[in-house]
């Protein structure tokens, strides 16, 4: 999902997740009336890293997880080996780089392998080491056959993880393409700079 | 999963509590300046400080309590952590008493760590049975922190939270302020029989939480 500040990509991605009713209309989410029957299928990943910063990172995971019902440890080693964390770190996160962070809450939002991931700004201040290795994540996790809605400003680093990209601007969508036309465009600005 | 819930969300509370020592720092600070200042601007008798000794705890400790129930929802803000709990399948009503609970112990510990410090500076002795003031103790502090973490998680997302707190709080305490104060000045000077205010305060307790309890999830859920 792309498009200008304010064009209300963040606002959607909130309404579909249930954290702000939508003015008009309703949204049905995975045979679900509203995304709170559902919570158990949906990871979000806000633009904030929705993290307590006096916690370490197993910490953090452990306490999500029990959001969850879920106890095993072994599940939250399992989510910080797969971003690329040490689960044995006991620097807390509010020590950690913004990568880090980013990382974590990616980390966060899949612990309960949910169907529908909805992630608002992944990438945001990322270094592109980090913003690369979380972009194979979401390739893999789509591989996996779970359905990722990302909010983004850095389209390119989706190009090939995305199957659809989705542009809104004024509150509205306006355009939808498959992701090889937008691969095609981004390949032939990079092309027409060099 | 209720249970489970809570409890984990009370263990974190307590665990960052216990690295940042914030609330109860701020707690303790407050209220040994409360007991020393009264001490010395009023010089008081052992027998004015019987009668006075009530108001003087109990509006120390509201005050006091004020500081923790502001931090409650602080650190559920910063980050927006709060969004994260929202979209969980985890009941609001187990965050409620989770924040509760460590409020209520918060409050409990400061008024068994002042306590001591209210008799030697005030000259106090129960003259009525102490197993009261205790249950005065638990009731009261119930009844402050009950309202107060309610309405702190109502105020939070206005700008000035922490002036919309008081502002709010303490009306409704008034009630139970009331109670607390009457029944352990009765205590304090054995000219009355605190019954009445003892149960004033149980069923105060009981109407509140089950209000709070009732209401906290639109609360939460609030834009």
């Amino acid at each position: 999902m792309v498009g200008d500040n304010g064009a209300g990509k963040s606002t959607l991605l909130r309404v579909v997740a249930g954290l702000s009713q939508p003015s008009r209309g309703s949204v049905r989410l995975l045979g679900g009336r509203n995304a709170r029957q559902v919570a158990h299928l949906i990871g979000y990943m806000g633009h904030a890293p929705l993290l307590y910063d006096e916690l370490d990172g197993m910490e953090n995971l452990r306490y999500f997880a029990g959001l969850y019902g879920i106890a095993d440890d072994a599940v939250c080693r399992e989510a910080m080996h797969r971003i690329g964390l040490d689960s044995t770190l006991e620097r807390r996160v509010g020590q950690y780089s913004q990568g880090m962070r980013q990382r974590l809450s990616l980390a966060r939002a899949g612990l309960h392998d949910p169907q529908l991931m909805l992630l608002d700004e992944p990438f945001s201040n990322v270094d592109t080491h980090s913003a690369s290795y979380m972009a194979g994540v979401l390739g893999r996790l789509r591989d996996r056959g779970k359905t990722i809605f990302v909010v983004t400003h850095q389209a390119g680093l989706v190009e090939h993880v995305a199957d659809e990209f989705v542009h809104m601007a004024e509150g509205r969508i306006v355009s939808r393409e498959s992701a090889k036309r937008v691969s095609a465009s981004v390949a032939a600005d990079a092309g027409g700079a060099g | 999963m209720s249970i489970k819930v809570m409890r984990a969300t009370l263990l974190k509370d307590l665990r960052m509590e216990w690295r940042s020592k914030d609330a109860i720092n701020s707690m303790l600070f407050f209220s040994l300046l409360v007991v020393v200042i009264f001490s010395f601007a009023f010089n008081p008798t052992a027998e004015q400080s019987r009668l006075i000794a009530g108001g003087l705890i109990w509006v120390a400790f509201l005050f006091a309590a004020v500081v923790a129930l502001n931090q409650t929802w602080a650190r559920e803000l910063s980050n927006q952590v709060l969004d994260a709990y929202r979209v969980s399948p985890a009941p609001a009503n187990a965050l409620f008493l989770a924040k509760v609970l460590g409020n209520f112990l918060f409050v409990i510990v400061l008024e068994g760590l002042m306590a001591p410090l209210f008799v030697v500076f005030y000259q106090l002795r129960s003259v009525g049975p102490v197993w009261q003031l205790i249950l005065i103790a638990l009731f009261g502090t119930w009844a402050l922190v009950v309202n107060g973490t309610f309405f702190a998680a109502l105020s939070i997302r206005t700008r000035n939270r922490e002036i919309m707190l008081p502002l709010i709080l303490f009306p409704i305490s008034i009630p139970a302020l009331l109670a607390m104060v009457d029944s352990t000045t009765a205590i304090l000077t054995g000219e009355s029989v605190p019954d009445f205010w003892i149960k004033l305060l149980a069923v105060y307790d009981v109407v509140f939480t089950s209000v709070c309890l009732l209401l906290f999830e639109s609360v939460l859920n609030a834009e």
